[in-house]
């Protein structure tokens, strides 16, 4: 019972306070790449909370079952870009064959999380934090969610202000920059609150 | 040699990696809490970018078509592995403080983008110069956001106090926000630069005796630190609040606020365009020049930050009066 209400402590602390967009700074490129409509961006939080819950699975059981008792502990970077290259690889395969309708919503964004540092962060940070599968898991499958969470609000904010009237250098990324940073202004109120 | 040069200005400035073409946002964000954070970062990411590129380029005849970005991404993740175990060995403290953005790099899309978009189709030395330019030009940039937030944010430079004593520390920009925050501006003043440039193609040497009039305006129309610090963590929210709370209005005070942006820009823009110009003149110097060139547009961000203050102050002054 005490684990059960510590891991809960843990997925509410890295939704909010540790969120991986606001706070540790990790998928910025997705997050200001497709954030621009609502439906896209909530397609791309879905394929990135996917992945990485799987991949949390998979990088903790490579890590302790193969790379720990053969001292390749150092090969852990090469490894985990491979084990993510490899799974997004078989889930868009997998989904393809067996849930067109998913792939048909997801299809587009698989490809790009590769390279989305979210995943592989989380995957090393799971190690660095020294979790076990039930922790690394459930943290994953959180802090992807908080992922998900921050891209749609951020969504909606853009879509209100493609309709503003901004001065001529502010346009285009600059505006967006500066939304973000009032966005990760309201998120470090959470800082304060502790687990 | 001149052609090198060239490339090496190329992505300095106008194909910098971060101002131009906004790759590699996340090291951008998360290591530029102090000088010596980005630096290192920036450093780091040139040698993954030189080495790798040099490698991919030599085998870019005998990798196929279709695996070669997961080729790539073993090249790359293999030096990134070198460079966190000679850093682990050699640089402990700057280990510890970039902590896991270090085998992130692997992940940083400007590695990538450069294997796949030059490496792979050009022979090795210009393939070595690329990197070497474009890791320059992310150092650069990554310097200039590091040294705003850390001489606004902690009141010194490279761990060097320099603001003195009445200067209280805004927090904000060593928290997340501030590095969005800080981001965002620096990118608006580029666009303006940009703009600026496009307008008036090599201005004259007129805008030296500029430079020589502005500082002084600056410091005497220049607010405290702590008003500065305000209007700073205020303004973006005008636009926005405008915008949701009475549509009617909103474009009426818009317009106002970007014209007496424009007034009070101009005066800025001559100043930077100035400083744009110098390096652009040094260009064909020997190729030691660049670093110079890095801490003259470090040390004028002073001077750069306080002359956007009077703007920003105008703007909130036109949000808080309707």
């Amino acid at each position: 019972m005490e684990q059960l209400i510590d891991i809960l402590l843990l997925m509410l602390s890295s939704v909010l306070v540790q969120n991986f967009i606001f706070a540790k700074f990790y998928g910025i490129c997705p997050f200001l790449g497709v954030s621009d409509k609502p439906d896209t961006a909530l397609g791309m939080g879905l394929a990135v909370t996917f992945v990485i819950t799987l991949s949390s699975a998979a990088t903790w059981a490579v890590y302790y079952l193969m790379l720990e008792p053969l001292g390749l502990t150092y090969l852990k970077t090469i490894a985990f870009i491979l084990i993510i290259a490899a799974l997004v690889q078989l889930i868009e395969m997998f989904l393809k064959k067996f849930v067109p309708s998913l792939y048909q919503a997801l299809g587009i964004y698989l490809p790009l999380i590769t390279t989305n540092c979210a995943v592989l962060g989380s995957a090393l940070l799971n190690i660095q934090n020294g979790y076990n599968f039930v922790y690394s898991v459930a943290v994953g499958f959180s802090a992807a969610i908080g992922f998900t969470m921050a891209i749609l609000i951020f969504a909606g904010v853009r879509v209100r202000l493609q309709f503003a009237e901004t001065p001529k250098s502010f346009e285009g990324m600059p505006l967006v920059l500066i939304s973000a940073g009032l966005i990760a202004m309201a998120f470090s109120g959470f800082s304060g609150i502790s687990f | 040699m001149n052609k090198y040069l060239k490339q090496i200005k190329e992505g300095i400035v106008d194909q910098n990696p971060t101002f131009m073409q906004f790759l590699g946002m996340c090291p951008t964000l998360a290591t530029t809490t102090s000088v010596s954070n980005a630096v290192g970062m920036g450093l780091a990411a040139t040698a993954v970018l030189i080495c790798s590129n040099v490698i991919i380029s030599l085998l870019r005849k005998f990798i196929p078509k279709e695996i070669r970005i997961a080729s790539y991404i073993v090249i790359i993740s293999g030096f990134v592995t070198a460079v966190e175990l000679l850093m682990k060995a050699y640089l402990q403290s700057l280990y510890d403080s970039l902590g896991l953005y270090i085998p992130l790099i692997v992940v940083n899309c400007i590695i990538l983008a450069r294997a796949e978009a030059y490496a792979s189709k050009n022979p090795v030395l210009p393939s070595a110069i690329d990197g070497l330019a474009m890791g320059l030009g992310f150092t650069v940039s990554l310097t200039v956001i590091g040294s705003v937030r850390e001489i606004l944010g902690a009141g010194t430079w490279l761990g060097l106090p320099i603001m003195g004593d009445w200067y209280t520390p805004a927090t904000i920009f060593i928290l997340p926000a501030g590095a969005f925050l800080t981001l965002g501006v620096l990118a608006a003043l580029v666009n303006r630069l940009k703009a600026y440039a496009a307008a008036h193609p090599r201005p004259e040497k007129v805008t030296a005796e500029d430079v020589a009039v502005l500082p002084d305006d600056v410091v005497t129309d220049a607010p405290s630190d702590t008003d500065t610090q305000d209007t700073n963590t205020d303004v973006p929210e005008t636009p926005v609040s405008a915008e949701t709370s009475d549509t009617a209005n909103a474009p009426e005070t818009e317009e106002d606020s970007t014209a007496s942006i424009d007034t009070a820009k101009a005066g800025i823009a001559d100043t930077d365009a100035a400083k744009e110009e110098t390096p652009a003149a040094e260009a064909p110097a020997p190729v030691e020049e660049p670093a110079p060139t890095a801490e003259s547009s470090a040390e004028a961000v002073p001077t750069e930050s306080t002359t956007e203050t009077p703007t920003e102050s105008e703007e909130t002054n036109d949000g808080t009066a309707d």
